[in-house]
């Protein structure tokens, strides 16, 4: 099974990588960016075959590793 | 005062740290390499500076989960003093030993320079051979040493007076919530520090501000 897991920054934790995206994409005259706030992105390639254990098994990965719980939230999905 | 200073792969402070230590405690340190998995019986424990695993994933995150971090962790709950300094701060804090996190600075640049650092707590085990207030020199040399934790953590930080070392008004390189440069656990004995102050110990580094800082630990 294959998992795809997105992690982004909380709320109210400043992105400044984000901010200077934003300015840039101002700078080149996309009008009408309200906010840019950059996430990471893994594909994760389990030999798990059944569902539920494969989620669990990556819930574990993201709290244990995979995202820092304390300045940023995930989310899981398994294909 | 015997210690011994952890290393991983892409750590490049140890040696400036040993140094540090060596002189100013008279015990040359013990150099540990992350697949250990138990650490030789010290009084102190180091996280040196670095950019351990090329600052993949999160500056500090592989690292904090190598083998010897699981003795670095268990030992520090029981009490051994354990050191961070800049990406060891990151490792620390990525382990959970001390609370918060360190993002990317504010400013976006990777700082190298020499910042005024307030002593804000001098009865820690680091800090006790200098006076409260007292402003120092000291190097800083990071990408990601924006310090930040929730509302209920920073008050809890500040009213236990658990934020160590603070960068003086006007030296913040980071965009550091409340300017906060060291932090310690709840405990005392684990004190986390994003700038060197291994490097400002010898004439020769051009200062010797933070010499007395290891001096200190004679006294611990």
């Amino acid at each position: 099974m294959k998992a795809k897991v997105k992690v982004t920054l909380k709320n109210g934790v400043l992105d400044p990588q984000g901010k200077a995206i934003e300015g840039a994409l101002g700078s080149l005259g996309f009008g009408g960016v309200n906010g840019v706030r950059q996430g990471k992105y893994f594909e994760i390639d389990l030999a798990e075959t059944d569902r539920a254990k494969a989620e669990a098994a990556v819930k574990a990965m993201c709290d244990k590793l995979i995202a820092n719980t304390v300045i940023e939230n995930y989310a899981i999905e398994i294909a | 005062m015997k210690s011994a200073v952890v290393v991983f792969p892409g750590i490049n402070r140890e040696r400036d740290m040993m140094l540090a230590l060596e002189a100013t405690t008279g015990h040359k340190p013990v150099a540990v390499w992350h697949t250990e998995t138990e650490l030789p019986k010290v009084d102190l424990v180091v996280v040196p500076g670095g950019f351990s695993y090329g600052d993949y994933l999160r500056c500090g995150a592989i690292a904090a989960r190598s083998p010897i971090m699981t003795d670095v962790r268990a030992k520090a709950l029981k009490g051994l003093k354990v050191l961070g300094v800049c990406n060891g701060f990151q490792i620390i804090t990525e382990a959970g030993l001390l609370p918060g996190a360190l993002v990317r600075n504010a400013g976006l640049r990777f700082v190298c320079r020499e910042v005024k650092l307030k002593v804000e707590n001098n009865k820690t085990w680091f800090t006790n051979r200098v006076a409260k207030g007292a402003v120092l020199s000291c190097p800083v040399a990071h990408g990601e040493g924006n310090y930040i934790c929730d509302a209920d953590t920073l008050k809890r930080l500040e009213g236990d007076n658990r934020v160590v070392f603070r960068y003086a008004a006007g030296s913040n390189p980071n965009g550091a919530m409340n300017d906060i440069a060291g932090v310690m656990n709840e405990a005392g004995n684990v004190i986390g520090m994003m700038p060197h102050p291994e490097n400002m110990i010898e004439p020769l580094h051009g200062k010797t501000d933070c010499r007395p800082l290891f001096e200190g630990l004679l006294a611990a």
